[in-house]
């Protein structure tokens, strides 16, 4: 590989050492059918460059912002700088006299409504006659410079008639009038969910012991390095291209036919490598759809590039969420009972708030053995930027919440908490009280595995007074189960063709962030089909060309699209291998595809060079190519809410995080962090280094600093809801001064659902890494502190109240009252279920409960 | 609104361009639109994330908050050039090999505060790379491929082929077998 000359390649590691690889377990052998299989991998499990490292270290990849084209102009759009009003006049005079103006929009151009779910279409484009939080779109202007734009942006004058904001979920509960939305489930409360899975009264009566906790996740955000861009091109009449920084351009494309009004057909949406995601760029966006609109409506290309600050208004990132956890344990350890309260703050709209609320109890049972579970939920509409999925959607602040938990039990009853949580692991090919099917589980080696690399055992309650050993596991999907809009067509699919040449074209919906997604197909590819990854020419996220892929969010791609790809190119095969096999007069079960040949496993002198037997079989059967796809298994759950949780496998973690706190200062340094993942196969073990080491950056980030904080204005002033720190150098993250060192390890346990049995690794590793420091400043300090960020006013706090006698906690101390209304009961599978509800009825009848439907039909009969 | 526009030859990677830019324009804004230039990237252009990095006269500095106005005769070097011919710069090859640039976007301004590590100080400690890169953000890697990278890249610049970073650094751990030992093996 000449790119890699003096870079040793040679000196690196061929082999792993015994013990990192096990042996695939016998349900992930490959299919008899295809020829060769027993041979070793010659690509899946090996460190190989990432397929667009060498564009990204020359600063060749073409970011959205990168792209330019002939009489491209610019666009900008004008936001609220209230928190929620009716907006009641727009005077565009002063910025239509300003030089280089080409045109506006507002929201009188765009009526329909859309929005990333079904149940919540309802953002606007353009706000056409309210606002909701600082930074709502309200108007948008295109010029030939950006310089232009900017200037006539802030010449528009905007008039608002100012209304009450709510800034919490309490104050939403308390103020169900004036509504921020006219839907959802009450007043301000924009979805109320309650389910019993088995009779957990019953659960906490046979329990010797029953613990409450009450925990707060602040909200903080994505944070990507590259600001959202899009750029529309109108290609012809009424046909328009656009290109974007998003993770799910076959959502962005439904969105832009819904709010164009055009047939989808005669949309293009690229996505462009995104700079960064981790979920901030899964919703269809104002912007996009506005550039899209302009340049319709101008017909030149338009570009929008959003500010730092208008990121953070963007957000969709992680939800502020208060919650009430209640567990009964044996005195042995045993849970018999969890009933777990979550109350969301959701920002301004909908976004893919449902699926946040029901993520935050889903994934509670995957762990540990929880045979009764009741899960309430609420998630209250706020006048704040929206929030969304941020990586682990959802799950990190019941993960965290659990966790912690988890490390008071284990202390109360004097079990060690790894113990604890090794005693209650989940067994592998079972299903949880909620109807979620686990498959492999390699939890129990991931906590034996940081237990023994930190010294756990012999360290823990042993190390000096500040120093202090935390341990926390986690659990994440492969992908959800289901589609975001109710569907049975495939969630992945890949088309290959081959020629001639050698060439193998690969065509995938799937949407590079930096994740990897394209050296995972491209692996998969290429391993089946014996070649070179140079060999592989990727097409990938152009709705025009390639297979829907549903985007890159609940790390679905190396699951969903790696098996689309491991299909398409064993079809490939098949199709060569029939040509080659005539051509040699070798029966094709003989043949084995490595090293860019086809040859014959008992001859292997006797073969053809790949092209050659491309040739062989493009003469014999015409032009090849090749489809593959993927739809998920179907899950066992029938209830209502059974659609958020289900994954074709779930990748697991645990996590020893060392700190160090300081009694006098309060600030907690994180000293070492020993991390193991389960991440099934690795398709390339250095890039699950990378996911892994990014993903404990980002937890430490959400432990130590990370926020998205907002405060009153004085009433004097607006009252507005402003952000704390709407900037990258006030909103904390973690520099390359603030990172540990991290031990990681990587634990394979194949699923049989995964592609060579590979699982995920882009969100679980994440999951442990807040619990766990805040499980080690209690070991180092006997303080709890039951909130993220941890700052040090918060350890300073509980260490006065630790020197007063008193409890020695930082965290909240009361869930608001609020009714739940009759919960779904759902019969577990230990209790003889079939995993339907056995109160649909009743519990769908229950009052408040709105749907989107009943908001159109409601909307046609009021007007 | 009137905008005063300049012409300046500037210095870039070796190249003396003629460039025509509006007067207030930055750096960045200048090799981004007016040279086409667009490796060098920006995450706030407000001097907070170190994205638009690039050398100018050999040190490291923000084109975000640099008026190209004022760089006639200085040496504007960019990601761009550093390749020679058709070559990866060491320091581009171990990123692309370690995974150290994950979405790529941070990467160029990275790579340019490492250049400039590197041309003073060969053989940097793990300290000095961090204090180096401090002001450049990522959000996916969690920094460790990045030193990483800058260790194999000036061993490889010094001439010492054989480096390699650490098994660790590409396969991850091995797990121990008890508690007893590797208390601290990362």
């Amino acid at each position: 590989m000449a790119s890699r000359k003096g870079t040793a390649p040679a000196a690196r590691p061929k082999e792993r050492a015994p013990g990192a690889a096990p042996k695939p377990a016998p349900s992930n052998t490959p299919p008899a059918t295809r020829p060769g299989a027993e041979r070793a991998r010659n690509i899946i499990g090996k460190p190989f460059r990432r397929v667009d490292g060498r564009a990204k270290a020359t600063g060749q990849t073409k970011f959205a912002d990168d792209l330019v084209f002939p009489r491209m102009a610019f666009l900008r759009l004008v936001r609220s700088t209230v928190p929620h009003a009716k907006i009641r006049r727009i005077d565009l005079d002063a910025a239509r006299a300003l030089p280089g103006v080409l045109g506006f929009l507002t929201g009188a151009e765009m009526p329909e409504p859309f929005g990333i779910l079904p149940v919540s279409q309802d953002e606007h484009v353009l706000c056409p006659d309210k606002v909701r939080f600082v930074g709502d779109p309200v108007v948008a202007v295109a010029a030939l410079t950006e310089d232009q734009a900017i200037a006539a942006a802030l010449a528009v004058i905007v008039e608002y008639e100012p209304l009450a904001t709510i800034a919490s979920v309490e104050e939403a509960i308390a103020t169900p009038e004036p509504r921020i939305h006219d839907y959802g489930d009450r007043g301000n409360l924009h979805k109320i969910v309650s389910m019993e899975f088995g009779d957990v009264e019953a659960g906490f009566a046979a329990a010797d012991h029953v613990f409450e906790d009450l925990v707060f996740y602040e909200g903080n955000t994505h944070l990507p390095m590259e600001q959202h861009a899009a750029v529309a091109v109108p290609e012809d009449t009424d046909r328009i291209t656009v290109y974007s920084s998003t993770q799910t351009p076959h959502y962005l494309h439904r969105a832009l036919a819904k709010v164009l009004g055009l047939p989808a057909a005669r949309i293009r949406v690229i996505a462009t490598p995104n700079g960064g995601g981790f979920g901030g760029k899964s919703d269809p966006f104002n912007h996009e759809i506005c550039a899209a609109k302009m340049a319709l409506e101008l017909g030149r290309p338009i570009k929008i590039t959003l500010t730092r600050e208008e990121v953070f208004y963007c957000h969709r990132g992680r939800h502020p969420v208060l919650m009430k956890l209640r567990t009964g344990f044996t005195k042995s350890g045993a849970m018999t009972a969890q009933h777990l309260q979550t109350a969301l703050d959701g920002g301004a709209y909908g976004s893919y708030g449902v699926a946040s609320t029901y993520y935050t109890g889903a994934l509670q049972t995957v762990t540990y053995r929880l045979p009764r579970y009741r899960f309430d939920s609420v998630r209250a509409f706020t006048n704040k930027p929206p929030c969304g999925p941020k990586r682990g959607h959802g799950t990190p602040q019941p993960r965290f919440a659990f966790e912690v938990h988890l490390d008071k039990v284990a202390h109360a009853l004097g079990i060690d908490p790894a113990e604890l949580r090794l005693q209650n692991l989940v067994p592998a090919n079972s299903v949880t009280a909620n109807w979620l099917k686990v498959g492999s589980i390699g939890l129990g080696r991931c906590i034996e595995a940081v237990v023994a690399g930190s010294g756990w055992r012999e360290r823990r309650g042993r190390l000096p007074r500040g120093r202090g050993l935390g341990l926390a596991c986690g659990a994440y999907l492969c992908g959800a189960g289901l589609p975001i809009y109710w569907n049975h067509m495939p969630q992945s699919g890949v088309q290959i063709q081959l020629d001639r040449s050698g060439c193998v074209a690969v065509f995938c919906g799937e949407t590079e962030i930096g994740q990897g997604s394209d050296s995972v197909v491209a692996a998969c590819v290429a391993e089946i089909l014996g070649v070179d990854l140079k060999d592989i020419r990727l097409c990938v996220a152009d709705t025009d060309l390639t297979p829907v892929d549903l985007g890159s969010y609940s790390s679905r791609v190396t699951v969903m699209a790696g098996n689309a790809a491991v299909q398409a190119a064993e079809r490939a095969r098949e199709i060569v291998a029939r040509g080659a096999a005539e051509e040699l007069g070798v029966p094709a079960s003989r043949l084995a595809f490595a090293e860019g040949r086809v040859f014959d496993v008992e001859d292997p002198a006797r073969g053809l060079l790949f092209a050659a037997a491309v040739a062989a079989a493009e003469s014999r059967t015409g032009t090849i190519g090749t489809t593959g796809s993927y739809i998920p298994p179907r899950s066992p759950g029938r209830y209502r809410g059974a659609g958020v949780g289900p994954s074709p496998a779930y990748s697991f973690s645990a996590a020893v995080i060392e700190v160090e706190v300081d009694e006098e200062t309060g600030l907690c340094d994180v000293v070492h962090v020993w991390i193991a993942h389960d991440v099934g196969q690795c398709i390339n073990p250095v890039l699950v280094m990378g996911q892994v080491e990014g993903s404990v950056y980002m937890g430490l980030g959400e432990a130590c600093m990370e926020e998205q904080a907002f405060r009153r204005l004085p009433r004097a002033r607006s009252n507005a809801l402003v952000h704390k720190f709407p900037s990258l150098l006030e909103y904390k993250s973690p520099t390359f001064a603030d990172m540990p060192p991290v031990t990681t390890y990587i634990i394979e346990d194949p699923d049989p659902n995964g592609p060579f049995g590979a699982k995920e690794v882009g969100q679980g590793p994440l999951l442990p890494i807040m619990p766990a420091v805040a499980n080690a400043i209690f070991d180092a300090v006997g303080v709890r502190i039951d909130q993220v960020p941890i700052g040090p006013h918060m350890i300073l706090h509980a260490l006065a109240q630790q020197a007063k006698g008193k409890e020695a906690r930082f965290g909240p101390k009361e869930f608001p009252e609020f009714d739940f209304g009759i919960p779904l009961a759902v019969r577990t599978p230990d209790e003889g279920g079939d995993g339907t509800a056995s109160n649909q009825e009743e519990a769908k009848v229950r009052k408040g409960i709105g749907t989107m439907t009943e908001r159109k039909e409601a909307l046609k009969g009021g007007s | 609104m009137t905008t005063d526009m300049m012409t300046l030859v500037l210095s870039i990677n070796g190249e003396d361009r003629a460039v025509v830019f509006p007067a207030h324009h930055t750096l960045l804004e200048v090799l981004r639109e007016e040279c086409g230039l667009t490796g060098t990237k920006h995450g706030c252009e407000l001097g907070e994330c170190g994205t638009c990095t690039v050398l100018v006269d050999g040190v490291p500095v923000l084109s975000c908050l640099e008026l190209a106005a004022e760089l006639e005769g200085r040496k504007i070097e960019t990601v761009e050039g550093m390749q020679r011919g058709n070559e990866l710069h060491p320091l581009q090859a171990a990123f692309a090999d370690l995974g150290a640039a994950q979405c790529g976007y941070c990467t160029p301004g990275i790579l340019m505060a490492a250049k400039a590590l590197l041309a003073h100080n060969a053989k940097p400690s793990v300290d000095e790379i961090k204090a180096a890169l401090a002001g450049n953000l990522c959000r996916c890697t969690g920094y460790h491929k990045i030193v990483q990278a800058v260790e194999w890249a000036a061993a490889i610049a010094r001439g010492e082929g054989g480096y390699a970073p650490p098994r660790e650094a590409f396969f991850g751990a091995a797990p121990p077998e008890d508690g007893a030992k590797g208390a601290r093996d990362g």
